[in-house]
């Protein structure tokens, strides 16, 4: 297990180094800087304005810097807003996109499991039709579409829940977020839990479960989850990663202060230390997400073992 | 009357006992008798065919066109003369949705076929040669997997710039083949070690034939699958791209940019987001359910 | 082990399913409006700012903020008239070169006293090359800024000198009769020296904000909101009725007014068009004036358009009402010239675009007769390459794709269009990499000079190419020189002239500024450059 922790811990910070290189690459090779404006700024106040931002060193240097600085954890002053530091932006923006990104996992994850194995029980019935219908939903509207759509509904026509803003994390105002975030995924995992359902219940140790007389809740709690479970798991990295960048859409309609809308703004702004902030931050967390799923799989699933070997 | 010898042929007189009177089957065959019986996706593939004769053959039988203004008629309810309404320039939406159609399902499928092309011709390499070329084919693919795609379709549509179709397609593309290069290897490596494969060196085939004749067709399945389920992803991707911006040009549409512009209008004009948005959601759902058709038709395991 | 595990996390997820149904149930969330007596009220100013140090912000969402925060020499109140503000009074010397500006007793929030060496303060700090404030270029107007903030001169030699502590003596690098009212603008406000020194990051926080407006900071949450309160320590503190605003921070328009629909703003601004006829019916849409002119760039450098007659036939060629009828719809003005109104002319009352009118007439035969002239009769030979060029954003679209129309019907021309991301456009339009360019401007002061100096042979805004003697005589060599009204007016109309003659742009039309508030709220002020002020306003 530790060999293994190691070793891939050292293939993630490569990961990151190669992946915040070639960011850097693209995000110079763009057209227009940080201090493009509509009213154009003048050359002798530019010059200041590069000075301070140390934009005047040639590229090799600013990349040998940006790596240092990255070594120590300080993804540097943002162009964007005066006196503040992608940490600091991180620091206010990520708690709120966490919170929301976690309550669409409960809301994704929870619904998913459930619909997903009562359309597998009630195989070809009715729950089973309901469960794939609100699936199929899910996955057939563009997400700015769904939030869109339980913004002006849910929000603004019923009165249900605010349609707009944070709020302080008023749980009220997280509900049609994270529904909206959350749709897709649930779509995604009431799939593959009612597929990979079928497919365990069909197995003999289930029918001789069955044969033994025990309660149906019994044999899908205690034999049949566990294995079911499995593809599920396999579905989590992308779904992390879904949950980490569609959150930008959902931020956007519901105002929301969190991380996400940088992903977008930060490159129109040409803000390069927030773009290559976003950049770590998300590669870090994508590659933490998928170590935890493979690691989960192990306690799923004793056959796995970890090796530092992928594949096969 | 004078008879021809070459006009008969004998009789075959015993009829072997292995012969198989049943004519035999490709494989293809086979997957397409076990889909026609799936309900649900011959439904899909009916939906989506009669959706692009709408898109294809649609603006022949309309009187709009998708790009001509009519500034007096604008954001008109639906009705007889305009059955989808008019958007903020007046415009036939009925006619645009055509157009857009045309584009989102020629990105869902060009991007697609990039990507294909991509993951097969990669994910063959890695898994025919196995061993070390493997293993560091695969690490490359798990470090693109860490890669926040989102940022780097931003950054690359901004790169490329001016949003063109092609340029769209191409992006789309390339940040996509990961997922079918795993699949294609993982296939391939599986099927090298079968004993037909082994035969077939053993007979002299070289690698082109064997990757060619024997490999890929077998593998044929899952990509398949895989193609089918990327496209309606390719299509959800533009629509993002659209709903930041940096998607399809005007005059030109697309689904996505249609239902971005219906977004906009949603608490005046409602209907405006309705129609793209369900001509978005009824592709999709046709192409799961052929997706979720072509899985079992092609893995009859899976059927239950 | 395993399987307490998975029972627990079945149990959450039952509980989950059944929270969300009671909430689905159970929760009616509008709560009725607090209490009218409490005085308070909400705004949406847009993005999160950049900054609120008056030196280094640039946008509008924070104009508005520090318009409630700080206060200049001067205040601008209804009507654009130049109020007296932390100086109650000030003269200017006969040659137009020297004002002196007398301070009242005025305090920050923080109860220090408002001495003249805090505006020499403020203004040296804005003008610093090592702090780069990017509107710096407001305050080149004082002698020997310009050199100071490129670094060729020294503080010192900067005109701005401490006669007392109430009195403050400005000297000018040329007449400017409107840098009395620029002192409004923000970079001008002054900041708390001792303040500023002690924290660097002294703007970021409410605790360490110390201003001097009719408001002062309680809270700034980040990309969310900033709340203000009254200001007890503000020389006009007995005019000031609202206890408290909050200026919300939505960025996404759509958003803003479903807020303000739904009852959780009390105003916003930059409507969708989409929704504007909407709020018109519902008569809750204001329409105030706002300085600026939508115009689309020619790039004079590359054919079709170094042919002035190309340029004048499709100007001619598009019907500006119905642009601003059916497509803008915020009650804009079709622009036939490129100065807007709400500047002044020599005569005080009279308006500079009254005085200059208009400049050409749409006329489609006309144009096709041009057009031929110039050798593409009935759009024949039209090169094919021709694009106009917008940066992403669904109104730009909305009308390049109607003026693109209105050139194929009535021209028979047919041209492209680009979109490109912000950046890129600002960089191809510096670099004329287009055919044709969509842009706006807004101006920076109440003069017509701060539209009349952009086409200057080689000006970083003109970005067109063009460049005419003429035009460059008028506005250097006569109207920057002088303070007299009658002699740099008349030089500004004959600029706008020898611009209009030549056309190096295509004015389309003259902005408002169309935004909702409820009607409770009463006595705001809505400068036409921008910001809100709700110094007088009250709540019902």
């Amino acid at each position: 297990m530790a060999k293994f922790l190691l070793k891939r811990i050292a293939s993630a910070l490569l990961v990151l180094w190669i992946v915040v290189s070639l960011t850097f690459v693209l995000m110079h090779s763009i057209p227009g800087g940080p201090f493009s404006r509509e009213k154009a700024v003048p050359p002798a106040i530019l010059k200041n304005l590069e000075a301070r931002y140390h934009m005047n060193d040639p590229l090799s240097k600013q990349y040998v810097d940006y790596m240092i600085n990255v070594a120590q954890f300080d993804l540097g002053p943002t162009f964007r807003y005066e006196g503040r530091t992608v940490n600091d932006l991180i620091k206010d923006g990520l708690p709120k996109t966490a919170t929301i990104g976690f309550l669409a996992t409960i809301f994704a994850l929870g619904g998913g499991l459930i619909l997903g194995s009562i359309a597998a029980l009630w195989h070809n019935k009715t729950p089973d039709a309901v469960a794939t219908f609100i699936a199929t939903i899910g996955v057939s509207v563009p997400s700015f579409v769904m939030a869109t759509f339980l913004q002006y509904y849910l929000g603004y026509k019923l009165g249900l829940f605010p349609p707009v803003g944070w709020n302080n994390g008023a749980f009220k105002n997280l509900v049609l977020p994270a529904l909206a975030l959350g749709a897709f995924p649930i779509a995604q995992i009431t799939r593959l839990m009612r597929t990979s359902m079928l497919d365990v219940l069909s197995q003999d140790y289930i029918r001789t479960a069955k044969s033994k007389g025990l309660p149906g809740y019994v044999i899908i709690g205690r034999h049949a989850m566990r294995n079911a479970l499995l593809p599920v798991i396999t579905y989590l990295g992308p779904f992390f990663a879904y949950i980490l960048t569609g959150n930008f859409v959902v931020e956007f309609v519901f105002g929301i202060p969190g991380i996400g809308q940088f992903f977008v703004t930060s490159i129109t702004n040409r803000d390069y230390s927030t773009i290559m902030g976003m950049t770590v931050l998300f590669c870090s967390l994508l590659v933490v997400f998928n170590l935890l799923v493979d690691i989960a799989y192990t306690f799923i699933d004793p056959r796995i073992k970890l090796t530092g070997q992928k594949g096969a | 009357m004078k008879m021809a010898q070459d006009l008969f042929e004998p009789a075959i007189s015993q009829i072997s006992a292995e012969h198989i009177n049943r004519p035999s089957t490709t494989m293809m065959q086979d997957a397409w008798r076990r889909f026609k019986q799936n309900k649900l996706a011959m439904a899909g593939l009916i939906t989506l065919g009669s959706l692009i004769l709408f898109t294809f053959m649609g603006p022949y039988f309309i009187d709009f066109n998708y790009m001509d203004n009519d500034l007096m008629n604008q954001h008109l309810k639906p009705s007889w003369t305009h059955p989808f309404g008019t958007d903020a320039l007046g415009r036939d939406t009925m006619a645009r949705l055509m157009y857009g159609g045309r584009v989102s399902l020629a990105i869902g499928f060009v991007s697609v076929l990039i990507n294909l092309s991509m993951g097969v011709f990669y994910g063959g390499i890695s898994g025919y040669f196995g061993g070390r070329i493997d293993n560091l084919m695969m690490r490359i693919i798990d470090i693109i997997y860490s890669v926040p795609e989102l940022l780097y379709v931003i950054l690359l549509m901004v790169v490329i710039g001016k949003g063109g179709l092609l340029n769209i397609m191409i992006v789309l593309g390339i940040v996509n083949w990961m997922g079918m290069a795993r699949i294609v290897r993982g296939q391939i490596l599986a099927l090298r070690e079968q004993e037909y494969v082994l035969a077939a060196r053993t007979l002299g085939a070289n690698t082109r034939r064997l990757m060619l004749k024997h490999l890929i067709p077998n593998a044929l399945g899952p990509i398949i699958i895989t193609s089918a389920l990327a496209i309606p992803s390719a299509i959800f991707m533009e629509a993002f791209l659209s709903f930041i911006g940096i998607g399809i040009q005007p005059p030109f549409a697309s689904w996505g940019s249609l239902a971005a512009e219906g977004r906009l209008n949603i608490p005046s004009y409602p209907y405006a987001l309705f129609f793209p948005a369900a001509a978005i959601a009824i592709t999709m759902l046709a192409f799961n359910f052929v997706g979720d058709g072509l899985r079992d038709a092609f893995d009859p395991k899976m059927r239950k | 082990m395993f399987k307490i595990r998975k029972k627990k996390s079945l149990a959450v997820a039952i509980a989950m399913v059944l929270s969300v149904s009671v909430l689905l149930t159970g929760c009616s969330s509008n709560q009725p409006a607090a209490p009218a007596k409490e005085m308070k009220t909400s705004f949406n100013a847009g993005a999160e700012p950049k900054t609120l140090d008056p030196a280094l912000s640039t946008g509008v969402p924070e104009s508005h903020i520090q318009t409630a925060l700080f206060e200049g020499l001067t205040r601008i109140g209804e009507g654009e008239k130049v109020m007296p503000g932390i100086a109650e009074s000030w003269t200017t010397s006969a040659d137009g070169t020297v004002v002196t500006f007398k301070l009242r007793d005025a305090k920050w929030s923080n109860g220090d006293a408002i001495t003249a060496e805090d505006f020499k303060y403020s203004w040296l700090r804005a003008l610093s090359p090592a702090l780069a404030s990017e509107y710096s270029y407001q305050l080149y107007y004082i002698k020997g800024a310009e050199a100071y903030n490129s670094d060729k001169g020294t503080a010192d030699a900067v005109g701005i000198k401490v006669v007392d502590p109430k009195t403050l003596e400005v000297t000018l690098a040329a007449p400017t009769p409107y840098f009395v009212a620029l002192t409004a603008f923000h970079t001008l406000y002054p900041v708390n020296k001792k303040n500023v020194d002690a924290n660097e990051k002294w703007s970021l926080t409410a605790e360490t904000f110390i201003a001097n407006g009719p408001f002062k900071m309680k809270e700034w949450k980040h990309n969310d909101q900033v709340i203000v309160v009254k200001n007890e320590n503000y020389w006009d503190a007995k005019n000031v009725k609202l206890s408290e605003i909050t200026f919300r921070l939505i960025e996404d328009n759509k958003a803003a007014l479903t807020a303000f629909e739904s009852g959780e703003l009390d105003a916003t601004e930059n409507i969708p068009t989409e929704d504007i006829e909407r709020l018109k019916t519902a008569k809750v849409l204001k329409i105030d004036p706002y300085i600026g002119t939508y115009y689309y760039r020619f790039n004079v450098t590359k054919k079709p358009f170094d042919d002035v007659k190309v340029r004048k036939a499709l100007t001619m060629a598009i019907d500006r009402k119905l642009i601003v009828e059916k497509v803008t719809k915020g009650g804009q003005q079709p622009a036939y010239a490129f100065t807007p109104p709400g500047m002044v002319d020599v005569e005080a009352g009279k308006d500079f675009r009254k005085v200059g009118g208009d400049f050409f007439k749409e006329d489609v035969a006309a144009a096709k007769a041009l057009l031929a002239e110039a050798g593409f009769p009935e759009g024949k030979n039209w090169p094919a390459d021709v694009t106009i060029l917008y940066n992403t954003s669904s109104n730009h679209k909305l009308i390049a794709e109607a003026i693109q129309n209105m050139w194929k019907t009535n021209l028979g021309i047919d041209v492209k269009l680009r979109n490109e991301e912000w950046a890129v456009y600002l960089e191809s339009q510096k670099t004329l990499n287009y055919n044709i360019s969509r842009a706006g401007w807004i101006g920076d002061y109440a003069d017509a000079m701060t539209f009349m100096d952009m086409f200057v042979t080689g000006g970083g805004n003109n970005q067109t190419g063009w460049s005419n003697a003429e035009y460059d005589k008028q506005i250097k060599e006569i109207a920057n020189k002088s303070g007299d009204q009658k002699v740099r007016v008349p030089a500004m109309h004959a600029a706008e002239k020898a611009l209009m003659t030549d056309m190096p742009i295509l004015p389309i039309y003259f902005y408002t500024n169309p935004w909702v508030i409820k009607d409770k709220v009463k006595g705001t002020y809505r400068s036409s450059l921008g910001p809100i002020d709700y110094k007088l306003a009250t709540v019902e």
